[in-house]
Order: C-alpha cells, then sequence, then structure tokens
C-alpha cells in the first residue's frame, strides 16, 4: 500500500480574487476516509473551496499539508467539473486519457477504458463523440474519466445538477461503490436528499466560511446555528 | 471579356491535351507549396499552440508582431531570401539560389506567421475549454500541446490550407529567389507573370483557372481526406 | 530536429529531379527572352555542347546584379555604359559583341502627333513631346529604359509632364499599358511583334541607326567567383560566335520580319 496522501491539514486558507475575499480564512482537517458533503446558498465559496482543495485557485501559500510532496498529491486526486468538460474524442478514447497521460499504452488504456464505460453504463456508446452525448452520460464519463487512475482522493462539484432522477441515482451508485472501494469523496451539492444518502460528513459554507461541520446525523437532527437551521428549513438566507 | 472565355478555352485545351508543360510546372507548383505548408505547418501549428497556453511578459508583443508578419510583402521576402542565398550572402555556399528549396525557404516566411496566427486563434478558444480540465489532469505543457493540437485538428486545417492557399498564388518572393527558370523553378504563377508580359492573356488566363483548380482540388482533397478519418466526426 | 529532417527531406525531393546534363546559369533581359529567339537557340545548344542553359529573365539591372553576386555564370544584356561599369569593377573577364536588333517607335494606328512622319529618332520624339501625347516609358531603369532616355537627351526634350507615364515595368507590361491608354512607346521589335495585346497601336517609326540595339555577352570573373561554371560559359561563348550561331540568329523571324542581326567578330 502507498502512503496517503491524506489527512489534509489546512491552516487559515484563503482565496482572494481581484481584491476580494471569496474564502477563508479556513483551517481544518480532511482525513482519510469516508464522503464529506458541502452544502450551502449559492455564491457560499463551494465551488472556489473545492477547487482551492484541488489546487485550481491561488490561494495563501503553505495553508494546505498534504501527506506527500506535491507531485503524488497532484498524481492521486481527480476532479468532476459541474459542467462536464468533453474533449473532441470518442467516448473511449476521452476515459482513456488520464491513462495515455500517465504512460500507459494505448491498447491497455483503451481496454481499461472499455471497462470503465461498462461500469458506469456507457458500453453502448463508446465509439461515439463525446460532446453528443445526454447530460447524464456526460457526467458519467467524466466520473469513468476521473476514477479510471484510481484516486485516493475525489472532488466533485455538483455533479448532478441539472441531471433526471434516474441519472442522479445512477451517479449516486457509482459514488457509493467508489466510496466502498476506498477512495475518499468530497463533493458539493444543492439536494440536500443526496447530502442524507452520501455524506458520511456535512460541511456548511456560508459566506465562505465554515459555518457548521460535522457528521451527518449530527448535522442533520441537530444543527447548532439558527443560520443553518434555516438553510436546512428551505428558508432564503440574507 | 473575350479574353477570359479564350482563356477558358485555352485552359480546356491545354488540360484535355495533357500538355507536358502545363503538368510539369503544376507538378512544381504543388511540390514547392505543398512542401512550404508542411513545413510551416511544422513550425507554425505548435508555435500557435505554444502561444495561447502560455502567459509571459512579452506576450501581446509577440501575438502583434505575428499578426504584423501576416501582411508580410512577399517582394521584400524575397528580396531578403535572395540576399541571404545569394553567392555573395552568407549562406550562398549551400548554392540554393534559383532552385525549388529556395522557393520553399521564401514561401516557408511568408506563410508560418499566417499558419501560426490562425493556429493560435482555434487553440485559445479549445484552451478555454480545455483548461480546467487538463490542469486538473496535471498535464506537463508538452501533454498540453499535444492535446491541443490533435483535437484542434480540424481548425489547424483550415489553418495549414489557408497557408498552402497563400502559397500556391504567391509570386513575388518566388519569382526572385527561383528565377522563373524553364524546366528548372518554373511554376503556375510564375508562369502566369511571363505570359501577362508577352501580352499572351488567353494562355495566362488558362494557366490561372488551372491554378485556381489546383487550389481548389488540394482543399477539396484534404478535407476530403480528413472526413474518412474514422474520430473526424466533428 | 524534426525541422531539419522535413527540410532535409524536401530538398532529396528536388535534388532527385535535377538533370544529369551539365547546367549553366545565364541572366538575360526580359526583351531577348520575349523574342523567342531563345526557344530557337537552346535546344541547338544542349544538341552542340551538351549544355543545358538555363535562363533567368529579368531586367539588365538586376541581370547585372545577379552576375556581380556570382549566382549566375554569365549575362547577355544590351546596356554599353553599364557592360563597360561591369567590366571596370572585375565583374566579368570581357566582354563579347554577339548580335544586335533594334528599337521602333509604337502607337495609335491614327498617330495624332505625326511621328510616322518623321524622318529621324530625334524628330519622331520631338514630335510625340511636342502633342503631348501621352508615352509610356519602361521607367525601371533597364537597357530599353536608358536607351529611351538617351534618345531624349538627344532630341533635347526634357520628358515631364503628365502626358509621359513611367511605368516601372517590365517590356510586356508596358506594352500592355500603352495600349491600354493607346499611347505612344519605344519597344525593341521582337517584343512588339511577339506582343499579343496590340489593340489599336501600330509600328510608327523605325530604321534610325541610333534605334541599334546591341548585345553583348560577358562571362562573369571566375577570380572572382571560384564557384562560377566558366569553363561551360566559355564552351556557349564560343558557341554564341560559332556559323550555326550565326544562321539560327539572322534566320529567325516573326511574321516574316527579320528580328536580329548577327555582328560577332572572330577573336
Amino acid at each position: 500500500m502507498v502512503a496517503s496522501i491524506l489527512p489534509l491539514h489546512l491552516t487559515g486558507l484563503e482565496v482572494h480574487r481581484r481584491g476580494k475575499r471569496l474564502l477563508g480564512p479556513v483551517s481544518m482537517t480532511l482525513k482519510g476516509d469516508g464522503t464529506t458533503v458541502i452544502i450551502g446558498p449559492n455564491g457560499s465559496g463551494k465551488t472556489t473551496f473545492l477547487r482551492a482543495l484541488h489546487g485550481l485557485e491561488r490561494c495563501t501559500h503553505d495553508a494546505a499539508k498534504w501527506q506527500a510532496d506535491e507531485e503524488t498529491v497532484r498524481a492521486r486526486q481527480a476532479f468532476v467539473f459541474q459542467s462536464p468538460i468533453m474533449m473532441r474524442r470518442s467516448v473511449q478514447d476521452c476515459i482513456a486519457y488520464p491513462l495515455i497521460l500517465a504512460g500507459q499504452g494505448k491498447t491497455n488504456a483503451r481496454a481499461a477504458a472499455a471497462e470503465w464505460a461498462e461500469r458506469v453504463g456507457l458500453s453502448a456508446a463508446l465509439t461515439r463523440p463525446a460532446h453528443v452525448l445526454s447530460g447524464g452520460e456526460k457526467q458519467k464519463l467524466a466520473l469513468a474519466r476521473a476514477l479510471i487512475r484510481q484516486p485516493e482522493l475525489l472532488f466533485l462539484d455538483e455533479p448532478c445538477a441539472n441531471l433526471d432522477g434516474r441519472s442522479t441515482r445512477e451517479i449516486e451508485v457509482i459514488l457509493a461503490d467508489a466510496r466502498q472501494s476506498g477512495t475518499r469523496v468530497v463533493m458539493s451539492t444543492h439536494d440536500m436528499g443526496q447530502a442524507r444518502r452520501l455524506a458520511d460528513d456535512v460541511i456548511f459554507l456560508y459566506g465562505g466560511l465554515i459555518h457548521e461541520a460535522g457528521p451527518k446525523d449530527a448535522f442533520f437532527s441537530a444543527p447548532k446555528t439558527p443560520e443553518t437551521r434555516a438553510f436546512l428549513n428551505g428558508d432564503l438566507l440574507p | 471579356m473575350n479574353d477570359i472565355l479564350l482563356g477558358l478555352a485555352e485552359a480546356a485545351r491545354l488540360i484535355v491535351s495533357f500538355d507536358p508543360e502545363l503538368i510539369e510546372i503544376t507538378l512544381r507548383s504543388l511540390q514547392v507549396s505543398v512542401g512550404a505548408m508542411v513545413i510551416a505547418s511544422a513550425i507554425g501549428l505548435p508555435f500557435g499552440a505554444w502561444l495561447a497556453i502560455n502567459r509571459f511578459r512579452m506576450r501581446r508583443v509577440v501575438i502583434a508582431l505575428l499578426n504584423a508578419l501576416m501582411g508580410l510583402p512577399p517582394v521584400v521576402v524575397g528580396l531578403i531570401v535572395y540576399i541571404l542565398l545569394s553567392r555573395s550572402g552568407p549562406f550562398g555556399v549551400l548554392g540554393l539560389l534559383f532552385t525549388p528549396t529556395a522557393m520553399v525557404i521564401a514561401q516557408v516566411i511568408i506563410i508560418t506567421p499566417l499558419i501560426a496566427s490562425i493556429a493560435h486563434q482555434a487553440i485559445r478558444e479549445l484552451w478555454a475549454d480545455y483548461h480546467d480540465l487538463l490542469i486538473s489532469l496535471n498535464t506537463t505543457k508538452s501533454q498540453r500541446i499535444r492535446a491541443l493540437l490533435w483535437d484542434g485538428r480540424r481548425a489547424l486545417l483550415t489553418a495549414s490550407l489557408a497557408g498552402f492557399g497563400r502559397a500556391i498564388g504567391e509570386v513575388g518572393a518566388i519569382m526572385i529567389v527561383g528565377g522563373n527558370i524553364d524546366h528548372a523553378t518554373r511554376v503556375l504563377t510564375t508562369a502566369i507573370a511571363l505570359e501577362t508580359g508577352k501580352g499572351e492573356f488567353a494562355l495566362a488566363l488558362a494557366l490561372g483557372f488551372v491554378l485556381i483548380a489546383l487550389a481548389i482540388a488540394v482543399n477539396f482533397a484534404m478535407h476530403a481526406l480528413s472526413r474518412t478519418e474514422r474520430s473526424g466526426r466533428w | 530536429m524534426k525541422r531539419s529532417v522535413i527540410l532535409g527531406a524536401v530538398v532529396s525531393v528536388f535534388v532527385a529531379g535535377v538533370a544529369a546534363a551539365e547546367e549553366m546559369k545565364m541572366a538575360v533581359t526580359t526583351s531577348f527572352a520575349n523574342s523567342g529567339l531563345a526557344d530557337v537557340l537552346l535546344p541547338q545548344i544542349q544538341a552542340d555542347t551538351g549544355l543545358e542553359v538555363q535562363l533567368l529573365i529579368v531586367g539588365t539591372g538586376q541581370a547585372l546584379r545577379l552576375g556581380a553576386a556570382g549566382d549566375v555564370d554569365a549575362v547577355l544584356v544590351h546596356a554599353r555604359a553599364a557592360e563597360d561599369k561591369f567590366i571596370a569593377e572585375g565583374n566579368a573577364t570581357h566582354r563579347r559583341e554577339i548580335m544586335y536588333n533594334d528599337f521602333v517607335i509604337i502607337g495609335p494606328a491614327g498617330d495624332p502627333a505625326g511621328a510616322g512622319k518623321a524622318t529621324s529618332a530625334d524628330e519622331a520624339l520631338v514630335a510625340i513631346a511636342d502633342a503631348k501625347a501621352p508615352f509610356v516609358s519602361r521607367g525601371d531603369d533597364s537597357g530599353t529604359h536608358k536607351k529611351e532616355l538617351s534618345l531624349w537627351a538627344s532630341a533635347g526634350v526634357e520628358p515631364t509632364g503628365d502626358w509621359y507615364r513611367a511605368v516601372g515595368a517590365g517590356m510586356g507590361a508596358a506594352l500592355n499599358t500603352a495600349s491600354g491608354m493607346n499611347g505612344y512607346i519605344m519597344s525593341d521589335r521582337a517584343s512588339w511583334l511577339k506582343f499579343g495585346n496590340k489593340g489599336d497601336l501600330a509600328l510608327l517609326f523605325a530604321g534610325d541607326p541610333v534605334l541599334f540595339n546591341q548585345y553583348a555577352y560577358m562571362p562573369v570573373n571566375p577570380a572572382k567567383h571560384a564557384h562560377v561554371n566558366n569553363d561551360a560559359a566559355m564552351a556557349l561563348e564560343g558557341w554564341l560566335v560559332s556559323d550555326t550561331a550565326k544562321a539560327l540568329i539572322d534566320g529567325y523571324t516573326i511574321a516574316g520580319e527579320k528580328l536580329f542581326t548577327f555582328n560577332a567578330t572572330a577573336n
């Protein structure tokens, strides 16, 4: 077993853009297992937080402490964007691409891609151009592409936004499987039902700060602050 | 008006009779322009992609310069290449002056900025689309350039063809560095200039029509080639 | 690396196409090439001497520059003063007169200026200038252009004004312009006879000895440019002054008119 890149310790993580603070300061520890779900109103910083953790945002220097060197950390995590980015290639080549980047032979990579396509239910679409897929299929492709390198840590930014119930269910099954096989999942969602179904821990972001966080059961049954309560009730927050 | 009809008739006659001189200069035109296109693409496409994904201090200046170079007057390029390749010039010992190779060199200089600039535009859009994914996948710079070049190949084909179009129709530079020598460096455009100079408008026009037909044929051929490719559906 | 491989491939493609015959390059003037005489001479030269003479058809000024730079093995031009300077600068070993043709004055068939009635070239030009009839000049510093300027000078006319149009182009292009504006122009006879776009133009004046146009052959100096093919250049000179050449040159006609007169002398 390769040494883990987790836990991740954050100390005073901040993201600024054009002189405005979008996130932070955030201090917390991301432990090595389970699924963490980030919730919060629009503009509370969910996407920024995920992107900052994944290294896509310029943020406070030295705020994040991983358990491995940068190259390992970068190589062992993956990200699924809210609107999946489809390369102008076939479904199979899209899924295989991360393996090709990692130096695998084309034949191997394509075989592995076919396997992953099967797991996410895209077998029938293997040779189709990725960009003609439906929204749900694109999201499944993005998941397969993220999982094919078997990342230790997987980020997902509202993976089921704009998807119908059936696609959402299929994706949740894939995510539950990934968690079972030991992938650490960190995701954001607007769907409280989804949060309850998938989360081990919940983080409530509000105004760019962690307003409240804790294990799922305690969080949903006994929210500590009036804002969390209001948000969970579906009230509008100022 | 009458001259144009005569030109068309003459063009038809030359083509139908497989006129050996016409075939020779047509093939040479193709050889020079395709050679220039291939070399200029090998330089210009990766450079355009590199320019699209890199942020550096002089970037705007380089892009402005590239766009300006697109308008390089071929005669000036021809003159400069002539001076460089002349026996009295720095590369005179190579003995390249008045050879098709010299013509290719001049055309590469003329069309590389054009190809690089169009490639840069196309790749910049694709990069905006791919940016987050390629960063997330922890790609190296050269992996990014390769992915963008491969996935942008349809747009880049257009860039190369634009370069070819400029090359095949160019006369000012290749006239100077090639010398329009019969059976050695005469191509369609220089032959047209020669025949126009003689007042042989019908023949000049006929060659012109052959040139246009050739340009169209090459464009169709390249597009057909790219369409037969399995994953070429977008 | 990749670039040089491709370049190498391209070069080898071209090199493979080069014929085995001995080649030499000669810069000649547009007017000579347009006359069509080259098409008669070159095959015979190849048959007799095995030389493949590649012609660079350029203006006199450029022809002399090519010779001075060592980019050609010989030049065949017609501009005496420039030739003497070329020799004086050591660019050629010597100058050999080969043949001459003549210049003619062309203009609208109706001849509004009355140049056709002149008894000398001077008179014809004065008539055109007096009538301020449109006159097209090569204006390209070529041998023909220099000749034209010297004729204006000897006629005592300063050619300036709206009627005098210097087009800065070769003989054919200048003739096209004259045809387009129905103006007067001085042309070498060969270019005129070969010219396919005469329109309303006609030959109005010819025959004055000052209009004769001497062609001279000059091999580029091998002492200055060691790479030039001097053997080939000397072999070509030998052929150009031969009886074969004399017969071909004197016998060359267009529309029944003799164009060139061979006048090379034995050394």
